[in-house]
């Protein structure tokens, strides 16, 4: 009896479910936890919504969700971005559906009230019944806080949150590293692949700081490369590390030689790209754009992990959007150079292909583990997540930072100190 | 009367989705021409696949690959898969010309997962080529209803 009790307190306090190197896993499972994270950490802090060139021309919108709410992101006619929430301000409809597309306005489906790209309530069919009643002034689609870095686009329901680029803070200067994949040219999303597991999002968060499980997990892609690049993917005893950024944000080296592509032009072209470079030189290009292009195509050599749901993973976005507590959505969002030769595009897309989305060789295993790890929690009446590999081997990063090794902890630690924070924070303040 | 290439055509991809059903994967790619294009597109109404994302865009190399990742025991969800059943109906021909035939149908593909069976509806096109040893794979584009949304990770052939 006094265990059960002990237990009914453990999970109601989020302040004692997380400690330095283990977490509770009720954390996965308790549904009650999971509507406070919707409320403390996804209604609180900035979430990533899309990436400017998803929305590029004036009339574009894409459709997406902080936390559990949809929203609509669209770019108007003066190419001003908003977010929006998507719900009518009549009785509650979404007005968007699909994942993006290009309008001249959002129209509600039910009775037909018209919404201009920046939220304005612009018509309202048979208007005489609302004379004196409304004013369609004061009934634009409700508009979210947004603001952008290098082209990625937060939004937040949170007035007070502080400035976007303090919130990333440590994290800024991987994302610039990351924005030079793109060759030289905007960096541009090409598509993106959807599926969902039976598992709470964190699960995925913590994996994509989880260097640990590639060799295991991904035995059957590592096996399908020729032998040159496995060698680079058998980074685990390598010179790589994990870093804390700070605010739950952390960044996993796995390849510290890919960590610049702008550097390291004169390095030979790899096998696996040869015919990439040739297909280049062919179009007419350059020996320098050639090699500039080859060494970005196949993406940074690292995972940046933003807290609480996207990751500059490699050579894709990842965002993870919380369904329920044991239900996650993963979007593989694919990126290219817009107006980068084709060829250097289509490899791009081939590579993501080859690992990413349902069909992947890459991403099917991870969902096993991720399923078995869900599945797993319900085992036992009390029990914790170990988080603490690495931790009596942390030292301080170039950047001052916290840091371990590429297959310690190290992010989880880092997002998990955070998840305490915001869960601790009483709602509303 | 010798069936006609319709019915001909028809047997040979029923065969094709007996052989993926019963994980004859050493045969399945044996029915392919070399430079034949196995594509699950995310976008239902492309046409350009090279230059769009796909859930699979497999040519001769990653056919293989994709074969031996699903047999060679290193994959856990292809271990942990436990099988699919398909059936293939409503089939139309599209077009054909002496050296190929193009024709359509829809498929229903199941497989269970987490003990729950799964439902994967799709229309599925193939371009077949005559040859000399009979008819052989040269495009087979599955367009999966749900592809726009979001799907299950796929540890099989669709
Ligand atoms: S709910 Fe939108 S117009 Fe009525
Ligand atoms: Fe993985």
């Amino acid at each position: 009896m006094t265990q059960l009790i002990d237990i009914e307190n453990v999970t109601a306090d989020p302040g004692r479910l997380v400690e330095e190197g283990r977490v509770h896993k009720s954390l996965y499972s308790n549904p009650e936890i999971f509507a406070q994270e919707l409320d403390r950490i996804f209604n609180k802090t900035w979430v990533w919504v899309a990436h400017e060139s998803e929305v590029a021309e004036a009339g574009a919108y894409k459709t997406a969700f902080v936390g559990r709410q949809p929203v609509i992101v669209s770019r108007d006619r003066k190419k001003n971005i908003h977010v929006l929430l998507n719900r009518c301000r009549h009785r509650g409809a979404t007005v968007c559906e699909g994942k993006r597309g290009k309008t001249r306005a959002f129209t509600c489906p039910y009775h037909g009230w018209g919404y201009a790209l920046d939220g304005e309530l612009r018509a309202i069919p048979k208007p005489e019944e609302y004379e004196g009643v409304i004013d369609k002034q004061e009934l634009p689609l409700e508009r979210l806080r947004h603001e952008s870095y290098q082209g990625m686009i937060f939004a937040t329901f949170n007035e007070e949150a502080e400035p976007l680029e303090e919130f990333l803070g440590g994290a800024k200067k991987w994302i610039d590293l990351f924005m030079k994949q793109s060759g030289g040219y905007p960096l541009q999303v090409l598509g993106d692949h959807r599926f969902r597991f039976p598992g709470n999002w964190k699960i995925q968060l913590e994996n994509t700081t989880d260097a640990y499980h590639f060799p295991i997990v991904h035995k059957s892609f590592i096996s399908s490369l020729d032998d040159q690049t496995s060698e680079v993917f058998d980074f685990l005893d390598g010179e790589g590390f994990v870093e804390d950024l700070g605010n739950g944000h952390s960044v996993m080296v796995m390849i510290p030689e890919l960590v610049d592509l702008e550097a390291n032009l004169d390095d030979p072209i790899p096998e696996r790209f040869a015919e990439l470079a040739e297909a280049l030189r062919a179009e007419g290009h350059d020996e320098a754009e050639v090699r500039r292009l080859v060494r970005a195509v196949g993406g940074s050599g690292f995972n940046l992990n933003l807290f609480p749901n996207v990751a500059c993973s490699m050579a894709f976005f990842r965002v993870l959007t919380p369904i329920s507590v044991d239900e996650t959505e993963i979007h593989h969002v694919a990126i290219g150079g817009a107006g980068a030769p084709a060829p250097f595009n289509q490899m791009r897309l081939r590579l993501h292909e080859h690992f990413q989305g349902p069909m992947g060789f890459g991403t099917p295993d991870d969902a096993e583990g991720w399923e078995r790890v869900q599945k797993g929690s319900l085992a036992g009446p009390d029990g914790w997540i170990l988080v603490n590999r690495g931790l009596k081997r942390m030292a301080p990063s170039a950047d001052g930072n916290p840091a371990g090794a590429v297959c310690s902890e190290t992010g989880m630690r880092a997002a998990y100190q955070m998840w305490k924070r915001l869960m601790s924070d009483e709602a509303g303040e | 009367m010798a069936d006609s290439m319709f019915q001909q055509a028809i047997d040979f991809i029923n065969r094709e989705a007996d052989l993926l059903d019963h994980k004859a994967y050493a045969e399945w790619l044996g029915l392919w021409e070399r430079d034949g294009k196995y594509v699950v597109p995310v976008d239902i109404h492309a046409t350009d696949f090279a230059n769009t994302l796909n859930f699979a865009y497999d040519d001769h190399a990653m056919r293989e690959m994709r074969v031996a990742r699903l047999k060679n025991g290193e994959s856990v969800s292809s271990e942990a898969q436990e099988g699919t059943v398909r059936s293939l109906s409503r089939f139309r021909l599209l077009d054909e010309d002496p050296a190929s035939i193009r024709l359509r149908c829809a498929m229903f593909l199941s497989e269970v997962r987490l003990a729950k069976p799964l439902l994967y509806p799709a229309n599925v096109e193939y371009r077949l080529t005559k040859t000399a040893e009979g008819l052989r794979l040269d495009t087979k584009v599955v367009r999966l209803i749900n592809a726009g949304h979001h799907l299950n990770t796929v540890a099989f052939i669709f």
